[in-house]
């Protein structure tokens, strides 16, 4: 890791400190540091499957929140407004730039998948988590805030693309309905949060057709294949501990 | 939506080679300059594009997303994308964000021109 050498920019603050490779420090406990340590972070420029840019919106009445309130207990409770069967292991104090955080997510067939995200940007108005080598998508999902009249329109636009061969036929088999539901589910807790009901709005567009067949390789790095390989290998490991 | 306080003009500079000057804010609200921008150095028939970073003051991860945009339609049209004028601290996120690995990031105009195929 080095440190930034010019930190005069605006933005400077809102920026995680350049790594090359996530670290976890401990691991809270029920999250599994498999598929996250000594990994690297991926843009949708190392990403296998088509391109798609996913927004997610809801309005609540600017009355009962501000957009910098909204980022604020955003950031403070991000991990609570996630649907049940999926768990955000991240710090305690919130989302702050540099943070990596330990996800827990279920897939379609009820099976399970531990990867990570790092914090990469964040200030009064969004922040912005990048995805790790492994991780279904390569990219990274913005959540933000903004006032249309007398409305705060609080949004998580993610941008990516399938990391493997094997994800991008999971997206095409309903994982790209089932990340729908995630974040319909995501938005409307949020809106709960500040005692709104609200409809949220879905848009999905393909940026890119193209595959990037080069990338192919990534699903080596699957961390839906390791955590399956983890977890099947569980009652070993524990016999291997006894004996 | 706020207004962009995004500027981007655009210089041909060689047959086939221009550079977008890009200052102010780059940000999600910078996209229709941005886009304005790169459609008319497309229509100039442009086989590189070279992205000017010396007026910019300040990028949140909307302007990163917007860029990564840009590099797609970009890639579409088989143009090559290049960068010069970058502070050490905008390298630095080019860098975590791996868009460096696909734009070709250079200290200079000329040798960003060099790259691109004509002499600085």
């Amino acid at each position: 890791m080095s440190t930034m050498t010019d930190d005069t920019s605006r933005d400077a603050e809102s920026w995680a400190k350049p790594v090359t490779q996530l670290h976890i420090g401990d691991v809270p406990e029920g999250a599994t540091n498999i598929n996250v340590d000594g990994r690297r972070l991926t843009s949708p420029i190392q990403g296998f499957g088509k391109m798609w840019q996913k927004t997610y919106t809801v309005a609540i009445p600017s009355a009962l929140v501000s957009p910098s309130e909204l980022i604020a207990t955003w950031k403070a409770r991000f991990p609570e407004f996630w649907p049940a069967g999926n768990r955000f292991y991240g710090p305690l104090t919130g989302i702050a730039p540099g943070d990596v955080a330990l996800l827990s997510m279920t897939l379609p067939g009820r099976m399970k998948l531990s990867t990570g995200v790092m914090v990469l940007y964040a200030d009064e108005r969004s922040f912005t988590l990048m995805t790790p080598q492994g991780h279904m998508f390569a990219g990274w999902i913005t959540f933000s805030a903004e006032q249309v009249a007398d409305q705060t329109l609080a949004q998580a636009q993610v941008l990516m693309r399938a990391s493997d061969p094997i994800y991008e036929i999971g997206l095409a088999l309903g994982g790209h309905r089932q990340e729908d539901v995630f974040w319909v589910r995501t938005l409307s807790n949020l809106a709960a949060a500040f005692e709104h009901e609200g409809a949220v709005e879905t848009s999905a567009v393909c940026v890119d057709r193209r595959r990037q067949w080069s990338r192919w390789r990534n699903v080596w790095q699957s961390a839906a294949i390791r955590t399956t390989v983890y977890t099947v290998s569980a009652p070993a490991r524990r016999l291997r501990r006894r004996g | 939506m706020n207004e962009p306080a995004t500027a981007a003009g655009v210089r041909e500079v060689a047959p086939g080679v221009c550079v977008i000057d890009i200052s102010g804010d780059v940000t999600a609200a910078s996209e229709q300059v941005l886009v304005s921008a790169y459609t008319v150095a497309t229509e100039r028939g442009a086989h590189a594009i070279v992205l000017s970073f010396t007026g910019l003051e300040y990028m949140n991860s909307g302007g990163i997303g917007l860029l990564v945009m840009l590099l797609v339609r970009a890639q579409r049209k088989r143009q090559r994308v290049l960068a010069y004028g970058l502070s050490e601290h905008y390298r630095q996120i080019f860098e975590l964000t791996r868009l460096d690995e696909a734009v070709g990031i250079h200290d200079s105009e000329a040798a960003a021109l060099k790259v691109a195929g004509m002499k600085g």
